[in-house]
């Protein structure tokens, strides 16, 4: 189509100038909108994550206030490397085996178990999300109490290991990942949940109707449908476990946390920063757990990504 | 299809004629209700295993001290000593950290919700240059744990004199990529002919926004509000941290902490005090169970 009047030449132009005004006054809105969000997430997430890298490079002398000097990446190897971070990681790995699978599993075995119309089902599913909304200070306290080598529930049932389980190498990781699961189970629980939802009844009355147990059901049916949700569950849940501190710095604490191989990654992150002074090492420690929780976040999203492929 | 099925394929002999349920084929009565007692029974043990831990410290929280060690533990306090919530309150500081716990959860909550709709507004209506990479961004902010930023987040609070102070406390948290992603999928939701009437009877941006686009995402603002409460509430690295441990601004998880660092006497409490942080926690719970749910499980669906 071809303008030839000039009046509707210059009508048109006039017409992209109101239309470039418009878009440049929408684009200035836009700006206005984001800051607020774009100058938190700068100034307390980018900044300080990038700032790590830098910190890496300078190491702090122990020697009260002498300061820090720049050691370009020398300090990084005897840091990952030093008993002390490995024994952490071991200590935390052996953490997140003890608390994830348990937690999945009685997360799946309580949806699972909830998963029927039932009178009064909903105050069964209330209390088995319940734990989602008890902080770490408050399970803690909790089972702080039961582990109690005079009040607590222990005695009483005979089990009385000796020091008392809190203050106990064999026993001190075990006692704050039963109070972990228990604080991850109504998560684990809320997630099995949704995901069951998401499963078609009528799949599993059909394996019924064809004589599928429900043994059978439950491994054949059940958890192969479920196993997105098993698996996002498994991811957060995982990086919830590699960022716990609460339960050992209120119920082990300083003092003990390493004699007693309790001392879990965020744990030695903040010793080093506060009681060793030293930002550098702790940076690199820091940068560690970024990357495990970034590998597990790009596992969770390929494996997405393959679900959404297989749907097409 | 095989034709020469024996027997005992059709009706698997392993399976408790009150397991199938052929169409057609009535289940007996007695049965079905057994089950139904069966299922009440299971359930009913799994939530007395999860309710344990929390009826036991009621209970403790309740005993006099003489009791606390009695052998088998008390199942019920015949004799309810409720003046440890009270000493709790008072000498315990609960009720301060209780207020500081719940002016720093309100700022949190009210920033995020205001940032979250703002930027989310953005990314679903107005067109603007560098919107994807932008948009990435805020989602990047969900990779990068707090555990990993803090160390430097305390010399930013520090340098800004902040140290153990209120905004200390909130601002680091004043913006969520979850709620920005959370509330745009929100927004993206609202009928393309909404936004031209709208336009059409002159609303412009900010009075499409406040008028349109919040009111009909309150699902997802309550679900992003339950969400950003119980975050906040339940913290413990950070007001460790940024009010250096034992401050007039403890909030209540690091007031607890403290309780529990002193002596057995005081355990009755210590425990009256985590029942009194829990307390909120579980009218949020009883009030907003779906939308909190629905906030806890955003990232499952795709």
């Amino acid at each position: 189509m071809t303008v030839t009047s000039l009046g509707v030449q210059s009508g048109a132009a006039r017409g992209r100038t109101a239309r470039r005004s418009r878009l440049l006054r929408e684009a200035g809105l836009a700006y206005l909108l984001l800051i607020p969000a774009l100058a938190a997430f700068g100034a307390f997430t980018f900044y300080p994550f990038f700032r790590n890298f830098k910190l890496m490079l300078y190491e702090t002398p122990p020697v009260p206030g002498l300061p820090a000097h720049y050691v370009g990446l020398h300090q990084i190897v005897p840091t990952l490397t030093s008993t002390q971070f490995t024994q952490s990681l071991l200590t935390t790995l052996v953490f997140v085996v003890l608390v994830v699978p348990l937690s999945l599993i009685l997360g799946l075995v309580l949806a699972v178990g909830a998963h029927r119309k039932l009178k009064g089902i909903g105050v069964y599913r209330m209390i088995f999300s319940s734990t989602v909304v008890s902080s770490v200070a408050v399970a803690s306290v909790v089972f702080g109490t039961l582990l109690n080598p005079v009040v607590g529930l222990l005695p009483w049932l005979g089990i009385n290991p000796s020091p008392p389980a809190l203050e106990n190498s064999t026993w001190a990781l075990p006692a704050v990942a039963v109070i972990t699961i228990w604080q991850f189970l109504g998560l684990s629980f809320i997630i099995m949940s949704a995901g069951l939802q998401s499963v078609p009844d009528e799949l599993l009355e059909a394996a019924q109707i064809d004589g599928a147990g429900a043994w059978t059901r439950f491994w054949r049916m059940t958890v192969p449908l479920l196993s997105p949700t098993i698996f996002f569950a498994l991811v957060v849940s995982t990086i919830y476990a590699f960022q716990s501190f609460g339960a050992v710095d209120i119920l082990i604490g300083y003092q003990n946390a390493a004699n007693l191989h309790a001392n879990v990654l965020i744990y030695e992150i903040v010793t080093t920063l506060q009681m060793e002074n030293n930002p550098g090492a702790a940076a690199i420690m820091a940068t560690v757990l970024f990357l495990i929780t970034l590998g597990l976040t790009l596992l969770q999203m390929r494996f997405l990504e393959r679900r959404v492929h297989y749907a097409n | 299809m095989p034709t020469d099925v024996s027997p005992s394929d059709v009706v698997p002999t392993d399976v408790s004629p009150s397991d199938v349920v052929p169409t057609g084929v009535v289940v007996p009565r007695h049965s079905r209700r057994l089950r139904r007692v069966g299922s009440y029974l299971a359930l009913t043990i799994g939530a007395v295993v999860v309710l344990a831990p929390i009826y036991f410290t009621i209970v403790n929280s309740l005993l006099p001290p003489s009791e606390l060690a009695h052998q088998p533990p008390p199942l019920f306090p015949t004799n309810p000593q409720w003046h440890d919530y009270s000493l709790a309150w008072t000498s315990g500081h609960l009720g301060r950290y209780m207020a500081t716990s719940a002016i720093m959860t309100i700022s949190i909550v009210v920033a995020q919700l205001v940032t979250s709709v703002f930027a989310a507004y953005a990314f679903a209506f107005l067109r603007f240059p560098f919107k994807r990479t932008l948009f990435l961004l805020c989602l990047a902010t969900l990779m990068i744990p707090f555990e990993v930023t803090f160390i430097t987040n305390l010399d930013t609070v520090s340098s800004l004199g902040w140290f153990n102070t209120y905004e200390g406390l909130a601002v680091p948290f004043m913006a969520t990529g979850f709620g920005i992603f959370l509330l745009r999928q929100a927004f993206l939701q609202i009928p393309k002919d909404l936004q031209e009437a709208a336009r059409l009877d002159g609303y412009g941006h900010w009075r499409f926004m406040l008028r349109v686009a919040v009111p009909l995402a309150r699902p997802s603002l309550a679900a992003l509000g339950v969400f950003s409460f119980l975050a906040a509430w339940n913290q413990y690295l950070w007001p460790l941290v940024a009010t250096g441990g034992t401050s007039p601004l403890d909030t209540v998880q690091i007031g607890l902490k403290q309780l529990v660092g002193t002596s057995a006497q005081n355990i009755p409490i210590a425990l009256a005090g985590a029942v009194i942080a829990f307390v909120p926690l579980v009218i949020l719970l009883l009030i907003f169970q779906k939308q909190l749910v629905r906030s806890l499980t955003a990232g499952a669906v795709k």
